[in-house]
């Protein structure tokens, strides 16, 4: 890659602050992954099917194989490692997931969390037809759904006593300094 | 205790944090990418390679053919059922000549980068010289076809036969005999997370890989040999997998490659395989033709079977060798008692990707075809299907029960079982007594429903043997060392309580290591359902030992005899008062200071499989206009021996459902007549999402302990995939009795069901 074909672009993920210099052509989830270190987005078809890939770029869950880095300057991203809280404290729907048996080998997991994040946002009183509905677009090949639905119901109680799932409160502000962070 | 209950798995708070670490995420420095060009025809003589522009390009690192491998490299043996006249099937890592499926591997690239690598990919100019691709089993084996081995000499490359009595006596004295050709569709496991692999020269000159699985070690053995370099200087690491199956962890010809290629260049080499090239290149399963012969009494008992099988194994042989065909066979018989059975299957070569295992390999085509065939008997006769199979099961009085058919070098010996039991039990769960009324009901709102029934019988517990280490160390936490692989099942867990309920500590203090060939000894590795049962039984006597080591100390310490003492809780108690004498602590500490080493080892050996049993049930209802079928109620019973932990049983088999659902209705790895895939991608290999996963009812029972390892356990890995097919078959059939339709082959397509509606219900049926 020549160095003329770089862009820069600036972008928000989990409250923090990035920029990249990346090819146009680069997806955002290798932009998530390489350029900035946060492998906790997975990629299991690059073709927009999986759902293994979701992230929340400004407020809507979006397969980032399906985007272009560059599409996402500017933007604010969610993906699975903002989730829980920086103390460590675990996400109601995390805890959900654990507690019910959600996942085996947890490659779709955090795909499947933040689909799950954005659908009980949308509708946080979801009877079980609606949860799969909702969950529909993330492929799982190991649980069969059933404790995936549990959990996300387990999660809708929990986060109604709880807080908000989208807890956009920690965000930075988006500063346009050109400074790098942790790239 | 901690064996036999729930508790949350101690896998999980890394992996819903984003915290695990797949093989595609560790990135070391320096790390270059690599891709491989495959071969976009399925059976073709390569005339030329042209290298050189992609060599030109900057930042390619390397640039390889076949030509360029060592002169006397080996193909990639056989791990399973080797076979000395199939060596000459074999692949090897890149194509020279000729290219036999699409997607075998030609050419390997390594840049700094994946786009820079996929860009010199394109630059690659591969003149091929096309021959007629071979597509079909029946094709391959006519005389004027052209052979794929020419050294075997014929696309049958194999023949296993296998026999019990004689079916041509018993058909001659049979009132009935009935044929049917029956067909199981190519497809396979199909993990979420695609292979990879990262391989690295280290500053002590030792090659370290990053990404085997399954088979670790084993596989550690092999590479050392296809390099020709010692093992003590390979050192194999394995990481969190997106999913298992059986196709995953096989050695493949990628697994030879990048190792080479990080060996060759001196810096790290990754390579992470991507969805479409999964499709073509990583081992498919199942594709199966069964042409059946079976003789049956007016009851319905069943005299004598003969399949003739057609196994469409692929291009080459792979690591599994002839393991699927001869576990068709040997596991073929399922519950029921025949007289007399013969088996002769054909291992047939064709242009698609080689094959291997898939969850249930063996029983998932057969339990489809016997299953149906059971139906089919009792359609003929008139009979109730449950009636036609309790008439012929194994009685619990016959265990254990040889089925006299061989299966992975030992007789079928069915260990313990029920299974008149098991059968009443899902037909009360399903109320099938009253079914025929409510169908009635249902018919006169004008409903479609039917209710269908499947029996399997599974096997697991593969040896010869599985090997544990377990240490207590500061602060008594305990490593538990074992051989077996961790593919997402739940393994560290299980053996976290296995461990735990012996020496009565939280699970939660046990760290399980394992894939690490510098720090586990040895192993065999998790395939074939042989986890819990060979791996959990050697987790079980190590953590004795090293219990008989403590209460040994605790004893002298306290004056009593040492039978007299026991672990619960972190103490030491009295068994007959159940009252605690110290802390279990305090025992660690005085073993410390009398320097005792608080580590054991522990190679359990078995040399018969266990054998759990169970049942499906599916209740399904039909659209009459659409042929659509929803599956309202779906059933599982499975009698597991003892499940360590019922959470995970549960998870494994509604998982397995879901894979079994989309072999019966979904998933085709589909070929056309010029040997291409054309079910490649997402979008036309349907994995089953939450919309088309029915919710399953799990009845896991504990009737039938293995009397083979000392934790009763029998293993649940594939009970929930293997009966799927042919469970929602007999219930389509069932619902569709009056219309004209069989289903003889998998998936079973909606317009099949719809045409049969079309023509509208026989009248006047043969009887
Ligand atoms: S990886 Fe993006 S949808 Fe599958
Ligand atoms: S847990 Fe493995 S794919 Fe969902």
């Amino acid at each position: 890659m020549t160095q003329s074909n770089l862009k820069n672009i600036a972008l928000t993920v989990n409250g923090k602050e990035y920029t990249a210099s990346v090819e146009p052509r680069m997806l955002l989830s290798d932009v998530l992954r390489d350029e900035l270190g946060l492998t906790g987005t997975h990629v299991g078809c690059e073709h927009g099917i999986c759902g293994a890939c979701t992230v929340i770029m400004d407020g809507r869950p979006v397969r980032s194989c399906l985007v272009y880095g560059v599409q996402a300057d500017q933007a604010k991203v969610q993906t699975v490692e903002g989730l829980a809280d920086p103390d460590g404290g675990l996400h109601p729907l995390q805890e959900a997931f654990w507690e019910k048996h959600g996942l085996q080998c947890g490659f779709c997991t955090p795909g499947m969390l933040m689909s799950a994040c954005h659908f009980l946002e949308q509708n946080p009183n979801p009877n079980r037809e609606e949860i799969r509905e909702g969950i529909s677009g993330n492929l799982c090949r190991c649980t069969g759904y059933q404790n995936i639905v549990d959990a996300v119901e387990l999660a809708a109680e929990l986060l109604s006593k709880n807080k908000k799932c989208d807890d956009e409160s920690s965000d930075l502000q988006v500063v346009q300094t050109g400074r790098k962070v942790n790239v | 205790m901690t064996i036999g209950t729930s508790v949350k798995r101690i896998e999980d708070p890394r992996l819903i944090t984003g915290k695990g670490q797949y093989v595609g995420d560790i990135k070391l420095h320096d790390q270059c990418e690599a891709v491989i060009v495959r071969s976009p025809h399925a059976h073709a003589n390569i005339l030329r390679i042209d290298t050189e522009k992609a060599k030109q390009l900057p930042e390619v690192l390397m640039v390889m053919t076949g030509w360029d491998l060592p002169k006397d490299l080996s193909p990639i043996p056989m791990r399973l059922a080797p076979n000395e006249a199939l060596t000459k099937a074999l692949q090897f890592p890149l194509a020279k000549d000729k290219v036999r499926y699409v997607g075998e591997p030609v050419v390997l690239i390594v840049a700094t980068s994946r786009y820079t690598a996929e860009d010199a990919a394109d630059l690659i100019d591969v003149t091929y010289e096309s021959l007629a691709p071979i597509t079909d089993v029946h094709t391959a084996i006519q005389s004027d076809t052209s052979v794929l081995h020419p050294e075997i000499g014929s696309n049958d490359l194999f023949l296993i036969h296998s026999k019990k009595g004689s079916v041509n006596e018993e058909l001659k004295k049979c009132p009935y005999v009935i044929e049917e050709d029956l067909y199981v569709q190519r497809h396979s496991g199909i993990p979420l997370e695609t292979r990879g692999l990262l391989a690295v020269v280290q500053e002590d000159k030792r090659l370290t890989v990053y990404g085997p699985t399954k088979v670790v070690h084993f596989n550690h053995q092999i590479l050392a040999r296809l390099l020709k370099i010692d093992s003590q200087n390979i050192r194999f690491i394995e990481t969190d997998v997106g999913g298992g199956f059986g196709p995953r962890g096989e050695f493949y010809p990628e697994d030879y490659l990048i190792p080479y290629a990080a060996l060759r260049l001196g810096r790290p080499v990754k390579w992470v395989e991507d969805r479409l090239e999964h499709m073509v290149a990583t081992n498919h399963s199942r594709e199966q033709k069964h042409h059946v012969v079976v003789g049956f009494d007016e009851s319905g008992r069943i005299h004598a079977l003969r399949d003739e099988i057609f196994v469409d194994t692929g291009a080459y042989i792979r690591t599994h060798g002839i393991t699927v065909p001869v576990l068709t066979q040997g596991m073929f018989p399922g519950p029921y008692d025949f007289h007399a059975l013969e088996f002769i299957t054909h291992v047939v070569a064709t242009n698609k990707t080689p094959t291997g295992t898939y969850r249930g390999p063996g029983r998932f085509e057969g339990t489809f075809v016997r299953e149906r065939i059971i139906d089919i008997i009792a359609k003929k006769l008139n009979l109730d299907p449950t009636v036609v199979r309790e008439r012929n099961l194994i009685k619990p009085e016959q265990m254990p029960y040889t089925n006299g058919i061989s299966a992975l070098g030992q007789v079928v010996e069915y260990d313990s079982g029920d299974y008149p039991q098991i059968l009443d039990i899902a037909r009360n769960a399903m109320e099938w007594n009253q079914f025929a009324e409510r169908k009635a009901l249902a018919a006169a709102e004008g409903k479609i429903i039917g209710l269908g029934f499947a029996m399997f019988v599974e096997k697991s517990g593969l040896g010869p043997w599985e090997f544990c280490e377990v240490e207590i160390l500061e602060k008594g936490d305990l490593t538990c060392k074992t051989g077996l692989a961790d593919v997402g099942q739940g393994v560290k867990t299980a053996l976290a309580q296995i461990c735990s309920d012996q020496l009565g500590i939280p699970y939660s203090k046990v760290t399980v290591i394992h894939g690490d060939t510098d720090v586990v000894e040895k192993g065999n590795g998790s395939f074939a359902t042989r986890g819990t049962v060979v791996g959990g039984s050697a987790a079980w006597y190590a953590s004795e030992a090293l219990k008989k080591k403590l209460l040994l100390v605790a004893a002298e310490l306290l004056h009593l005899p040492a039978e007299e003492l026991d672990i619960k809780n972190q103490l030491i108690i009295h068994i007959t008062n159940q009252q605690c004498l110290c802390q279990l602590e305090d025992i660690i500490t005085e073993c410390r200071k009398r320097g005792i080493e608080l580590r054991e080892k522990y190679t359990f050996s078995i040399d018969h499989m266990s054998y759990p049993y169970g049942i499906h049930a599916a209740e399904v209802a039909i659209d009459s206009e659409t042929g659509k079928i929803k599956i309202e109620k779906y059933y599982i019973a499975y009698d597991i021996g003892k499940a360590i932990n019922p959470l995970l049983v549960h998870g494994q088999l509604v998982g397995g459902m879901a894979q079994g659902l989309g072999g019966a209705l979904f998933e085709e790895l589909r070929y056309d007549d010029n040997g291409q895939l054309i079910t490649g991608s997402f979008m036309d290999y349907l994995i089953p999402s939450s919309m088309e996963m029915p919710e399953v009812e799990i009845e896991i029972l504990e009737n039938s302990p293995s009397p083979l390892n000392p934790l009763g356990v029998k293993g649940a890995g594939e009970g929930g995939t293997v009966a799927v097919a042919p469970a929602i078959a007999n219930a389509i059939i069932n619902a569709l009795d009056k219309y004209p339709i069989e289903i003889t082959s998998l998936p079973i397509r909606p317009e099949v069901i719809r045409d049969a509606i079309k023509k509208g219900p026989v009248t006047n049926e043969e009887e």
